[in-house]
């Protein structure tokens, strides 16, 4: 089954979302991260799989070992998809404090 | 500049609540829903309807500079406090979204200060992805179409 990746769908899970959090700060091996959970290793991997398909995540070959690392370029890019909707509503928001605050009831 | 609106939108779920602090009283925040000419005022639309009260319509439409309607929605109220709250239903002409209910809940802070917290439930949660996303893909078109006119001056 070929199922596409979709990044929100990626951060929806509570472990993958755990995981970004861990490789946050440095990169770290598959085994490193799976030590942080109670979850079988094979579910760790899975976890990780998705997370590179949609390139939240990014490995390194560094000698025998694999490290992974967060992909701060699409990090932003999720982090920024609800930016326009907020600033829309913030906008509007914005205008409607200006006109109450100039507001004089009519007679 | 921080922005004062705050939404939350959970992952996987088909809800969002948008909240906003305003520096005004809580009776001038709802009068800027209450009034039609302060609505389109802040809201950038015409007010083709607004009825006040339970089981009353409303309807917004905006037109381009040739008259052509550009943007319609419309709804209906299922509550309607006074400076306390609003249940309404909002759906968008002519553009293939399934209709979204809407709880708008007005609550003082101090005399001068006011909060509105706007529950927002949609069909499903890609309806409300889809619709989240919208002013980010309308951007992008702004861009481009900025970008267009830029390039055929050049011409």
């Amino acid at each position: 089954m070929n199922l596409r990746r979709d990044v929100f769908q990626a951060i929806a899970d509570p472990t993958r979302r755990a995981i970004l959090l861990l490789v946050a700060s440095h990169s770290m091996t598959a085994g490193a991260i799976a030590a942080n959970f109670d979850t079988a290793r094979p579910t760790v991997s899975k976890h990780l799989q998705i997370l590179i398909e949609c390139e939240l995540l990014a490995q390194e070959q560094n000698g025998r070992e694999i490290y992974y690392h967060i992909n701060a370029k699409k990090m932003k890019e999720v982090a920024d998809f609800i930016e326009p909707f907020r600033k829309m509503w913030d906008d509007r928001f914005n205008k409607l404090e200006a006109i109450m605050k100039n507001y004089k009831p009519r007679k | 500049m921080e922005l004062k609106t705050k939404i939350n939108a959970e992952e996987g779920k088909h809800d969002l609540v948008i909240t906003r602090e305003f520096d005004l009283p809580l009776e001038l925040l709802f009068k800027a829903y209450e009034e039609p000419e302060i609505v389109e005022q802040w809201m950038g639309t015409k007010v083709v309807k607004l009825e006040n009260k339970k089981h009353g319509g409303w309807q917004f439409e905006t037109s381009d500079p040739n008259g052509n309607v550009v943007f319609q929605a419309n709804g209906v109220y299922h509550e309607f406090v006074p400076n306390r709250k609003i249940t309404r239903t909002f759906e968008m002409g002519n553009a293939p979204f399934d209709v979204q209910l809407e709880f708008l809940e007005f609550e003082p802070l101090t005399e001068d200060t006011s909060k509105l917290t706007m529950h927002i439930v949609y069909r499903s949660v890609a309806l409300r992805d889809q619709m989240l996303k919208l002013p980010f893909k309308q951007g992008i078109n702004m861009a481009h179409n900025r970008l267009q006119e830029v390039v055929s001056k050049l011409k």
